[in-house]
């Protein structure tokens, strides 16, 4: 059975297990290093994201975190999980794992009293999606590679860059699991191609 | 078409705090010093419970400078605390632009019979709770967020213990319970009838629970969450500490592994003097915050 691990060190972690075990895949809390070894896939839930860099520094997760999507094996970052993904922040040096290739904007929408939901299409993936957003990020741009799946008016909220897919809002707060659906699909075939 | 201010959002805000801390600070430097050491929330005051209980008087809303100073300088979220009641305070802070009120007895209640109806706002509010019956009237008026009551400023865990069991326990028995056995516990609890129902169906309360009022320690922190909680609230126990940058760092840690007692022995060596804390029989009836509200 196909392993997918949701980083657990702090935020929405059980709703993403759920959504997971929802879309037919085995769930992993990860929080030791040595758990990496046992999962085929990477989900980095929503929190705050200032909070789970501090912690995945206190336990020397940053470099086998890279290693882990550099190995060719897909990671899922859903709001603070795509600006842990980012290569570039907007108005910040410091960037997080920097591992997908697109700059982002952190509360770009506001703070907690704009936060919505909205009824969105994500491309190859769900029509009439619906999408709900807290304090979320956007992604200003993608580089080279990358291709966008959503936008919300103007702005773009999901987007996937080979085997790394990141979303604005929250998949796991809804019962419409075709997008963690999508992502285990990933995890299916990269397990097929680093198999071979 | 987006819609704001629905139960999903200003419920799912809480989830994102999961297994977070949310520490209690007075100005932007404390601010600071709470989210570098990995706070996931700031609650805004003017004065910490300890010190609030030591001023005795009326405590109010902070001054809206505070809460904007302390806006300015982090950028993870900002709580701040209404009076019980006091709809002004809330509307004032929401129109701010505070991410989460907490309509708290920490304050000087304003209306010793009603709460704030909280369904009609687009912020999100946190209530206290001692057990199931003030718990699910809050969220019956819709707060989105709970928090075990403690008792505030005391440096003493003995009562968000209570809390925590009490409200855990109640809610293992309405799940144990036969659905023709739910309304008459609904009635002698004051529990809206429909939202046990919903707690028996789901296996757990609908909106997350964390625990405050008296955590001062890692080991206090970690406790709260074996028992439950899914986060801590830490008031004057950090910058009431000798050593609030430690002892920040530390409750952070041992809240996310609150299980791995080896890590929290090392967390807890050296850190310094906790704040000095209360015994509960020192206190005087009318000095029990918990008892504000019902």
């Amino acid at each position: 059975m196909t392993v997918i691990g949701v980083l657990g060190l702090q935020g929405a972690v059980r709703e993403h297990v759920r959504s997971i075990e929802a879309s037919g895949a085995q769930a992993v809390i990860v929080k030791r290093l040595s758990q990496l070894n046992d999962i085929d896939g990477l989900i980095l839930p929503g929190g705050e994201s200032t909070t789970m860099r501090r912690l995945i520094d206190k336990y020397d997760f940053f470099e086998p975190l890279q290693e882990f999507g550099k190995s060719g094996k897909p990671i899922f970052g859903t709001c603070a999980g795509l600006i842990l993904l980012a290569q570039k922040i907007q108005g910040q040096d410091q960037t997080h794992l920097g591992l997908m290739n697109m700059m982002v904007e952190r509360n770009a929408f506001g703070r907690q009293r704009e936060s919505f939901e909205a009824f969105i299409d994500i491309k190859g993936v769900a029509k009439e999606y619906e999408a709900v957003f807290i304090r979320a990020p956007y992604i200003v741009e993608v580089g080279e590679g990358a291709e966008v799946l959503a936008k919300q008016g103007d702005k773009i909220v999901a987007a996937q860059d080979g085997h790394y897919l990141a979303c604005a809002f929250h998949p796991e707060l809804t019962d419409d699991h075709r997008l963690t659906e999508h992502f285990v699909k990933m995890v299916e075939e990269s397990k097929k191609t680093l198999a071979s | 078409m987006s819609r704001t201010g629905t139960d999903r959002v200003k419920r799912g805000m809480a989830e994102m705090q999961k297994g977070g801390v949310i520490m209690d600070v007075v100005n932007a430097e404390q601010a600071k010093i709470a989210e570098e050491a990995g706070a996931v929330a700031v609650m805004a005051l003017e004065r910490v419970p300890a010190d609030i209980r030591a001023a005795g008087g009326v405590a109010r809303m902070a001054d809206p400078t505070i809460v904007e100073e302390v806006m300015n300088a982090v950028s993870i979220p900002v709580m701040a605390k209404a009076r019980i009641g006091h709809v002004v305070e809330a509307r004032v802070l929401e129109s701010m632009g505070v991410d989460y009120i907490d309509e708290s007895e920490v304050l000087t209640p304003a209306d010793e019979v009603f709460h704030i109806k909280k369904n009609d706002y687009t912020v999100p509010f946190v209530c206290g709770c001692r057990n199931l019956g003030e718990a699910t009237r809050r969220i019956g008026e819709g707060a989105s967020m709970l928090r075990t009551k403690g008792e505030p400023g005391t440096g003493n865990i003995v009562e968000a213990v209570r809390h925590m069991r009490e409200v855990q326990s109640q809610i293992r028995q309405v799940i144990g319970m036969n659905e023709d056995e739910l309304m008459t516990y609904a009635k002698n609890i004051g529990a809206p009838y429909e939202l046990l129902l919903q707690i028996k169906e789901e296996g757990r309360l609908p909106v997350v629970n964390f625990a405050a009022g008296g955590i001062a320690t890692p080991a206090d922190a970690a406790l709260m969450m074996q028992l439950g909680a899914d986060g801590v609230f830490v008031g004057s126990g950090i910058f009431k500490s000798n050593n609030p940058e430690k002892f920040a760092r530390a409750i952070v840690e041992a809240t996310t592994h609150y299980d791995d007692y080896k890590l929290i022995g090392e967390l807890s060596k050296g850190l310094g003097t906790a704040m000095k804390g209360m015994e509960m029989s020192t206190l005087q009836p009318s000095d029990r915050m918990q008892d504000r509200s019902m």
